[in-house]
């Protein structure tokens, strides 16, 4: 069964507890100053957005298709059974193909470091891998963020949706984002405000490469005979040539 | 000492302080990490080394390919003399981009991960193999020269027997990364200025690296006559400046078609800095074309060359407004790169230029040289400096 975290941002009191855990987790330093970055970076894998009474969550969706997985040119990236996207900082040449590509603009980079690597949310992976779940779930002290079942967690959604209409946008987002995401938020004003985005496609974006990739054997295959062939006519008044020599030749 | 830096041209002294800004520049990028060298961020993690010096530079070699296929595939022979200067140029072009690559990789000692580690659904990863496989054969396209020059007959022999299936193999691989690099924006629908996303992105990459091919030989073979003192190929260039209008010519229309079938044609009555780029780009192509179908333009040498400088810059226009301009909208940040980055792209482009005169005057590249060294003419002494 694959796992998912949802976050209900009409829970969310803006505590900032899941900042916090999520940096102890990731042995990343945490105080104050960092705690006002309303964004993601490298020393930042979570960041409680505020605008006005309202707050959004922002971490890596951790998607079923994952756009960087499917970019990475040496296969840094993986998607596991249950559900997290894990980054392996040990293949990763830092060509930032998946920082350019993720349509939730999730993963960063160790800009300052010699030889940097890639910092994204993992949704836990070791945690989750070991039963337990994530450590922004387990802190949460309202409920904001639940770790679960990723159906079970779209149904619950749906019930909370039906039953208080008026208190949320009536859309789940990630259930078809990008061909749907580990990670499901909802929201009483519309996802837009946090920047989140409306016009993502509901199919995996890999399919937008794929499609081309896809035919590369063909076109090495076709390519080679027809080049082949062109070159065999294009030759061909040499080789008549040859052939009349060589008829003199033997006249003689 | 004072007379040697007295005989220094101006070219000359352009080039050492290039070199020179450029060494301190990598200094930086090497100490001081990518962070410090450049202005890239999270929300803009490919720059100018990206644009420029990765989609132009291999753009800009695509003169190498296209020559081959046309004199040993299409066996049209009249095109051969210049085939060499565009094979030695793609092949410097290829090694300086993957030079620059190493400068823009957050660690470029793993450069050859993607050999043994494989993503085949990665453009990507297709781009690193196709970019590697290609610059060796163009090395090996490359090398009879060398053998020649050093009258190694057995080599010559062996290479002249694997020719054409090299030249297949390697305009296949053009072909295929050619195109793939503009596949690379296919996966960022919802981050490219609609005035450039296409689905149509690898077609019309392959289509203008083949224009610029054309218009890169044209301009070489300019820069060579002056500084070898050679005859110009007049009548070569004029049938090449034929095939580069055609060839602008489709180009434009694809383009053209595109947008009207994306419906996106309204978005040019927008007064943004992307409509402005993206006539730029167009009219640096357009212009070009139309006078390249004039005669009276094709037949001069002159008026060739300033043509071909022009389709130049328009794809230098095309493949930043891609990769730089049309993407600063969707990433809400504004991207100017930083002097470190320009002192890096410009040496890079400085050793280029040196390198290439420094193997067509040493190697038989052009025709005429071929005959003498062929009757194993002796090694002329390096000019050394300080004499």
């Amino acid at each position: 069964m694959s796992k998912a975290i949802l976050y209900d941002a009409t829970l969310c009191i803006g505590c900032k507890l899941c900042e916090q855990a999520c940096a102890e987790r990731n042995h990343l330093s945490y105080n104050e100053s960092i705690a006002g970055e309303e964004k993601l970076s490298a020393h930042k894998l979570t960041a409680i957005l505020t605008r006005g009474d309202n707050h959004m969550r922002r971490l890596c969706m951790n998607c079923l298709d994952p756009t960087c997985k499917s970019v990475c040119p040496v296969g840094a990236f993986t998607k596991t059974k249950a559900g997290p996207v894990e980054y392996d900082g040990n293949k990763c040449i830092g060509c930032r193909y998946c920082m350019q590509a993720c349509p939730f603009q999730v993963p960063t980079y160790e800009w300052d470091k010699r030889l940097p690597k890639v910092k994204k949310c993992d949704m836990c992976s070791d945690r989750v891998a070991a039963g337990r779940q994530t450590a922004c779930a387990e802190i949460c002290p309202t409920g904001a963020t639940k770790f679960g079942d990723r159906d079970a967690l779209i149904a619950e959604a749906q019930q909370r949706i039906r039953e208080k209409p008026d208190q949320y946008v009536d859309h789940i987002f990630g259930v078809s984002e990008v061909g749907g995401t580990s990670v499901l938020l909802l929201s009483s004003v519309p996802f837009e405000t946090f920047g989140y985005r409306n016009d993502l496609p509901h199919e995996p974006m890999p399919l937008l490469t794929w499609q081309v990739l896809s035919h590369i054997p063909d076109i090495v295959v076709l390519g080679s005979a027809l080049l082949g062939g062109i070159w065999w006519i294009t030759h061909r008044r040499e080789e008549v040539a040859a052939a009349e020599a060589a008829e003199k030749e033997a006249k003689r | 000492m004072k007379k040697a830096l007295a005989r220094l041209t101006l070219w000359q002294w352009i080039l050492a302080l290039l070199v020179l800004a450029g060494a301190y520049a990598t200094y930086v990028r090497v100490v001081y990490g990518l962070g410090g060298a450049t202005h890239l961020s999270d929300r803009f993690p490919w720059g100018l080394w990206i644009g420029f010096d990765i989609l132009c530079g291999v753009g800009l070699a695509a003169g190498g390919f296209t020559l081959a296929a046309i004199v040993h595939i299409f066996n049209i022979e009249r095109y051969k003399p210049i085939l060499r200067p565009a094979i030695l140029t793609a092949f410097l072009g290829y090694v300086l981009v993957v030079v620059a690559l190493l400068f823009d990789l957050g660690r470029p000692y793993r450069v050859w991960h993607p050999l043994v580690m494989w993503n085949p659904h990665s453009v990507m990863f297709e781009v690193a193999w196709c970019v590697m496989l290609y610059t060796a054969v163009l090395g090996l396209e490359f090398a009879p020269v060398v053998f020649e020059r050093y009258a190694w007959k057995k080599a010559v022999r062996v290479m002249h027997a694997v020719s054409i299936p090299l030249v297949i193999v390697g305009v296949i691989l053009s072909t295929l990364h050619q195109s793939s690099l503009g596949s690379l924006y296919l996966i960022l629908p919802e981050k490219l200025y609609p005035l450039w996303y296409s689905p149509f992105l690898p077609v019309f990459f392959f289509i203008s690296a083949l224009c610029v091919g054309f218009a890169m030989t044209i301009f070489e073979s300019w820069h060579s006559s002056r500084a070898f003192h050679r005859q110009l190929e007049a009548p070569l260039l004029a049938s090449m400046g034929r095939v580069l209008a055609v060839l602008l010519a489709f180009y434009l229309i694809l383009r053209l078609l595109d947008l009207l079938h994306r419906n996106v044609l309204a978005l040019l009555l927008r007064p943004r800095m992307e409509t402005y780029l993206f006539a730029l780009e167009i009219a640096l192509m357009a212009v070009p074309m139309l006078l390249l179908f004039r005669r009276r333009i094709r037949t001069s040498p002159t008026a060739l060359y300033y043509n071909a400088i022009l389709v130049i810059f328009g794809f230098i226009t095309n493949r930043l407004n891609v990769s730089v301009t049309g993407m600063e909208a969707a990433s809400g940040t504004h991207y100017v790169p930083k002097w470190t980055e320009v002192a890096i792209t410009l040496s890079i482009i400085a050793c280029g230029f040196a390198v290439f005169w420094f193997a067509a005057r040493y190697f038989p590249v052009f025709p005429e040289e071929k005959k003498r060294i062929v009757a194993a003419r002796p090694l002329e002494p390096l000019p050394v400096e300080g004499d």
